[in-house]
């Protein structure tokens, strides 16, 4: 069953196409991974998936065109994490999860006992109960995307997409934050979206990648398929070993190119 | 732990700052009605006021042509200090929510300049039309010019800034401002005559308040906020940014357009009866704001609560210190305000 598809998906920005003709269907519970060098349109693709820049072509949830949503429906098919969320310093890490209920509540409404029901168990599910009342101003970068990842699964949607999760975190909280994505995906039946830099984690935890260059795709398919040196060097214009371990994991490892080293 | 018993204590919290934020404006409308030249003795109003009540009757010793002095000069003047107060720090704290910008009000997009430049109008080029009026016509021209320089402003800033973003509209604000500022000079150099009354105006002044005044104002100002108090929530949304806002479900450029509308509305209501009295829609919010925390569905209200007992307050000293000839408002509210704002901002350096 495709929970999200797209279909000729091309956005443009005065005048200049930065992402064009991407199709793709995912399934519920399904991972797929943006990368490509910076500039490629991976952040274009996901925001216009979000219905933050118009887009030619259709989006399609569940079947159903992305603009025929109103904002508030929409806000209840996909949730956004963008690359750098802007978290008011005074707001308290409940408060802010709250806001993520706003596509429930009537614009004049007040939240209701079912949206404190789903903040609570949504704190408490991310171990951030003993946050709960603190101020965000005062969480450190791990926390704070934990926040974030909360906010955007109490919009209850079944479409879940971030921007870079992991760039503002070390090696340990990067993997803190990505296990925690994939084990919400696994319960909760998500489709998740990520743009991704660090090329191993991506392949490591998503179902598929899909390479994009200057915004068109140009590689997609499972991590031994797509990362793969001549592929990087073509696109990233890195020299790069790529490694199988036994294991099935795909390790890409920078090299000095020869003529540099010298 | 948050637990739903968090929530509930959090909605408690917002009833009573209510309840006090009520308590505050009715002590201080009290005092205000005690003190001012002539009239009965002060202890004397509070046992007037409670013999007026329902039900009660209390030998006060007020005569009536005492009481008509606290009912028919000070009470207008009361009322209309805490509902332009009310206004102009409601609508101040709303422009900061959805502009994300602590030092806009709605002076900014055009509304003073533009009011200014209706009054000045009125007072000159139109003096000989009107003065067969049975109204007044400077407030109608202030409302007017207020709400056509906004209005100004906001075509002018969403034609050209395609993306309709806040900086391109304070900055067309800026330009609107600039242009009727430039042409009420003008016409206050072709009319020197009445400078002195143009000049008294722009300082505000709740001097010659009468419930007439009261009346006329209200519905614009109960309207607006109504409005603005009805989207303290979504305007706290906005906190999170524009983009996160809509991916969040909230019609960002349409939440700003009628709160923009709705603040202009009621603050040129308010500048019609009592001028240009400045400092009020920007130093009451951040008061709040220092003293509860930034998150906009404690601050519009209490902002309201807290201008309306602001004004009141700031009109006192204004009518006993250089009594009869009064100092304009907007004078006394700029040179208590501008120290206490300091004296905020070092204790939340204090406690940080």
């Amino acid at each position: 069953m495709t929970s999200l598809a797209l279909r000729g998906v091309r956005v443009e920005y005065g005048g200049c196409a930065v992402v064009s003709n991407v199709d793709e269907s995912l399934a519920a519970g399904e991972w797929l991974c943006l990368i490509g060098p910076n500039g490629a349109g991976k952040s274009s693709l996901l925001r216009a998936i979000a219905g933050l820049v118009t887009c030619s072509g259709d989006v399609l949830f569940d079947g159903g065109a992305l603009d025929s949503f109103s904002a508030r429906e929409l806000a209840r098919k996909v949730a956004f994490v963008p690359q750098n969320p802007l978290l008011p310093d005074d707001m308290s890490v409940s408060e802010y999860v709250m806001l993520g209920r706003n596509p429930f509540i009537s614009t004049f409404g007040r939240e209701s006992a079912r949206d404190r029901r789903v903040v609570t168990s949504l704190v408490e599910e991310l171990s951030l109960s003993v946050y709960a009342r603190r101020p965000l101003g005062t969480l450190s970068g791990g926390e704070r995307q934990r926040v974030v990842i909360a906010r955007a699964l109490a919009q209850e949607a079944p479409v879940l997409l971030l921007d870079e999760p992991t760039s503002a975190l070390d090696l340990g909280h990067q993997q803190h934050a990505l296990e925690l994505v994939d084990q919400l995906r696994r319960r909760r039946n998500l489709v998740v979206v990520s743009a991704m830099h660090d090329l191993t984690l991506a392949g490591l935890y998503s179902d598929r990648l899909l390479l994009m260059h200057q915004g068109v795709v140009v590689a997609r398919g499972s991590a031994r398929e797509v990362l793969r040196s001549e592929t990087l060097n073509e696109f990233y214009g890195v020299s790069a070993r790529v490694i199988h371990a036994d294991d099935g994991t795909v390790v890409v490892v920078p090299q000095r190119s020869p003529n540099e080293v010298q | 732990m948050t637990t739903p018993t968090a929530f509930s204590e959090e909605r408690a919290g917002r009833a009573v700052w209510w309840l006090l934020g009520g308590f505050a404006v009715v002590i201080v409308a009290v005092v205000g009605l005690m003190l001012g030249p002539a009239g009965p003795a002060w202890w004397r109003v509070p046992v007037a006021l409670l013999d007026r009540l329902p039900f009660t009757t209390i030998d006060s010793g007020v005569s009536d042509a005492q009481w008509n002095i606290v009912w028919q000069i000070r009470a207008p003047r009361v009322v209309l200090a805490a509902v332009v107060g009310a206004m102009l720090s409601l609508a101040g704290a709303s422009y900061q929510g959805v502009f994300r910008n602590p030092l806009v009000d709605p002076y900014l997009l055009g509304v003073a300049a533009g009011a200014g430049l209706g009054a000045t109008l009125a007072f000159s080029v139109a003096r000989d039309t009107t003065s067969t009026w049975p109204v007044d016509p400077v407030p109608l021209a202030a409302f007017v010019g207020g709400v056509v320089a906004v209005a100004l402003t906001y075509t002018v800033g969403t034609a050209f800034g395609r993306s309709r973003s806040a900086t391109t509209l304070v900055l067309a604000g800026v330009a609107v401002t600039s242009l009727a500022t430039a042409i009420q000079t003008f016409v206050l150099q072709r009319n020197n005559d009445v400078v002195r009354q143009v000049y008294s105006w722009i300082l505000g002044r709740l001097t010659s308040a009468t419930w007439g005044d009261v009346r006329l104002v209200l519905p614009y100002i109960l309207t607006s906020s109504i409005i603005l108090l009805m989207y303290r929530r979504v305007i706290d949304v906005l906190r999170v940014g524009d983009d996160e806002a809509r991916a969040l479900g909230v019609n960002v450029n349409q939440v700003r357009v009628v709160v923009v509308l709705a603040a202009t509305l009621g603050t040129s209501a308010a500048v019609a009866v009592s001028g240009l009295i400045g400092f009020v829609g920007i130093i009451v919010p951040h008061a709040v704001r220092l003293l509860m925390g930034s998150s906009n569905r404690i601050v519009l209200p209490l902002s309201m609560f807290a201008g309306a007992v602001f004004l009141i307050g700031a009109d006192i000293p204004g009518r006993l210190l250089t009594s009869p000839s009064e100092t304009p408002i907007g004078v006394v509210t700029a040179f208590f305000g501008a120290p206490f704002f300091l004296f905020l901002l070092r204790m939340r350096e204090v406690r940080q």
